[in-house]
């Protein structure tokens, strides 16, 4: 660390890790949008110089480890109230920043009452969903947002609505909510995806200076070993089969 | 020394905890309704925000537990309370805060289980106070009022406790002591001093290393790691054990009993003395750490031991683990929300005398 080159053997330095990431190598499975939604957070924290005001809650799931690479204080959260946790940290320190960053399964399945009342209350957090349609830490499991028909190991037939139920939109649901703030659903498929997802999150965390209520991203992402996909084919997978019943877009935009 | 009010106040035992609980500087109180301990949330929605104290109700004891992870994590002073059935739903939180090393004071009001059970008073909840009650090798630090007044006090040594060892701490006390009302002297405002907390993740400047509250380590080197320094935070906290003893000096039968039932025992022991049967008690203040070194050196004394619990008999092991077998330990319950009655503890103490007497004239 310290000093940073600019130029490498002539060539010019367009990219970098952000301070605000440590120096680890993350352990992520190759093609996994974890990494790239973790880097967008801390470039927007160092953005906005922030850093020192930032407390995030990591969750149970393939992210445990978010605090590895995160350069902030962060806790631990048991598996599906890291939205009760950040509840918590926000509620004692209400000018710092405070983020959760949940997986399907800990935030729609173990977690849903959790994230109902949390942004039900209006908290003044940054809830960060990513739904990639499976238990990722534990082994490709059926997720509350697998798809209809897709195989999973709990699913080996295929999820059928008539024994496992219908896939939960949790997004659609939570913007019902007075006090959901910003509701909007983002990918990390693509490059233009991945800035839009920045914009958003920057956009979250300007409107929690203003305490107007929770912001809550979704984030609809691959999982290429649970899928058992190249990255490749999981982005094309997830922009075919995903995007159809989790397409993109705001759901709950600011009016003033 | 915890300073108190020069006049007393007649309170119920809920409230004197709430009350003593914002004395001792509550800075967060999350919380779920449930009888018989609905007025510790009631007092403190009316009485917390206008001094400095954050009230929340929770969705649900789950969730009530883990704003308590967030907010002690964040640096707070902070509490919750419930009785049995949400105390359960608290266990998974308890086992993550003992793990992360987080302070904060529950109050459970027992009431009669298992199940849904009765709003009745019981002590049914020992072992699951005492041993741990989530998973992993943990201990809560277990304080045991028996009257209002302790009610309050305990508040602060339930605070104290918990921050200078960074464990969670219970006030382990049941219906009647939480509905009944009493004379309290209440602990005077501000007496208890802040632990600076280091640890707190409250935003990292670029003077130091990242804060991380966790209760993950994965590797199982890391995690012995982390159960060793916890075993010898509890073999400190053995120096910490509280007991109070009633008319021991001359006893024969040594009654041993917490909480209400200790009250009881002590009314038995007016009624035993009046029929001449020399009898005294030990009144564990604190269940964990366990008053054991002081029960084994009053068994030495006594001719025989009498443990009364309102359970089916849990505090009676560890009594006999103390005692171990230097005498004979017996016990007397009522289960389910009963309460045992002086007269029939005095039953049991006249048969354990006659007992006695019997030994006596055979060797
Ligand atoms: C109380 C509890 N139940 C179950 C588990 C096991 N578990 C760990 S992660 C996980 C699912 C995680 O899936 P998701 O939230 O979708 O995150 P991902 O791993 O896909 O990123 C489960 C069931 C646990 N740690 N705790």
């Amino acid at each position: 660390m310290g000093h940073v080159a600019t130029s490498i053997d002539g060539m010019e330095l367009v990219y970098e890790r952000p301070r605000t990431l440590t120096d680890t190598p993350m352990h992520y499975c190759p093609g996994c949008g974890h990494g790239v939604v973790h880097r967008l957070l801390m470039e927007v924290v160092q953005e906005m110089g922030i850093q020192e005001k930032t407390v995030g809650v990591a969750p149970v799931g393939c992210s445990v480890f978010a605090y590895n690479y995160m350069d902030i204080d962060m806790q631990e959260a048991a598996h599906g109230r890291a939205s009760a946790v950040a509840t918590g940290i926000k509620r004692i320190l209400p000018d710092r920043f405070v983020f959760s960053y949940q997986g399907d399964g800990d935030l729609a399945a173990i977690g849903t009452a959790e994230t109902i009342h949390t942004v039900n209350r209006g908290e003044n957090i940054l809830v960060v969903f990513i739904n990639n349609a499976i238990y990722g830490m534990t082994g490709g499991q059926m997720a509350p947002t697998t798809l209809l028909g897709m195989v999973t190991s709990t699913t080996p037939l295929g999820r059928d609505a008539a024994v496992m139920g219908f896939p939960l939109k949790m997004t659609e649901l939570v913007a019902q909510l007075p006090g959901a703030y910003y509701v909007t659903r983002q990918s990390v498929h693509t490059a233009t995806a991945v800035r839009k997802l920045k914009k958003a999150i920057r956009n979250s965390l300007e409107y929690q200076k203003r305490n107007k209520g929770t912001c809550f991203i979704e984030v609809v992402s691959n999982c290429p070993s649970g899928w058992k996909m190249t990255p490749k084919e999981s982005n094309d997978w997830l922009e075919k089969n995903m995007f159809p019943l989790y397409p993109p877009g705001d759901l709950k935009v600011p009016r003033d | 020394m915890i300073a108190h009010d020069n006049e007393p106040r007649l309170m119920k035992g809920n409230e004197a905890l709430a009350e003593a609980a914002l004395r001792a500087g509550l800075q967060a109180y999350f919380g779920y309704p449930i009888t018989p301990q609905s007025e510790v949330l009631e007092y403190l929605a009316a009485e917390g925000a206008g001094r400095g104290c954050i009230v929340l109700q929770a969705e649900s004891e789950l969730a009530a537990i883990n704003m308590i992870f967030g907010a002690s994590g964040a640096g707070a002073r902070v509490m919750t309370s419930s009785s049995s059935p949400g105390i359960s739903l608290m266990q998974e939180g308890l086992s993550y805060m003992a793990s992360a090393q987080l302070p904060c004071l529950v109050v459970n009001v027992n009431r009669g289980g298992p199940g849904l059970g009765t709003i009745q008073p019981a002590q049914g909840d020992y072992f699951q106070a005492t041993k741990g009650g989530g998973h992993g090798d943990y201990h809560l630090i277990v304080l045991a009022p028996s009257t209002v007044q302790e009610m309050a006090d305990m508040v602060f040594e339930g605070f104290r406790l918990a921050e200078s060892y960074r464990n969670p701490a219970m006030i382990l006390a049941d219906g009647a002591l939480g509905q009944m009302m009493e004379k309290v002297i209440l602990p005077k405002q501000g007496s208890l001093p802040i632990v600076p907390r280091p640890w707190a993740t409250t935003g990292k400047p670029p003077t130091r290393e990242r804060n991380i509250i966790t209760s993950l380590f994965i590797q199982p080197e890391k995690m012995e790691q982390v159960n060793l320094i916890l075993q010898e935070k509890y073999r400190r906290l053995q120096g910490e054990a509280q007991f109070e003893v009633l008319e021991t000096d001359d006893a024969e039968i040594l009654l041993v009993a917490y909480g209400l039932s200790a009250r009881i025992c002590q009314k038995a022991i007016e009624l035993a003395r009046v029929k001449g049967i020399k009898t005294g008690l030990l009144r564990p203040k604190t269940l964990y750490p366990f008053p054991s070194t002081a029960l084994a050196e009053r068994a030495e004394t006594v001719e025989a031991i009498l443990t009364v619990e309102m359970n089916a008999g849990q505090m009676v092991e560890d009594v006999k683990l103390a005692v171990n077998g230097r005498r004979p330990v017996q016990f007397f319950g009522r289960m389910g929300g009963m309460i045992p009655s002086p007269e029939e503890v005095l039953n049991q103490i006249e048969a354990l005398a006659q007992g006695v007497a019997l030994e006596a004239e055979r060797s």
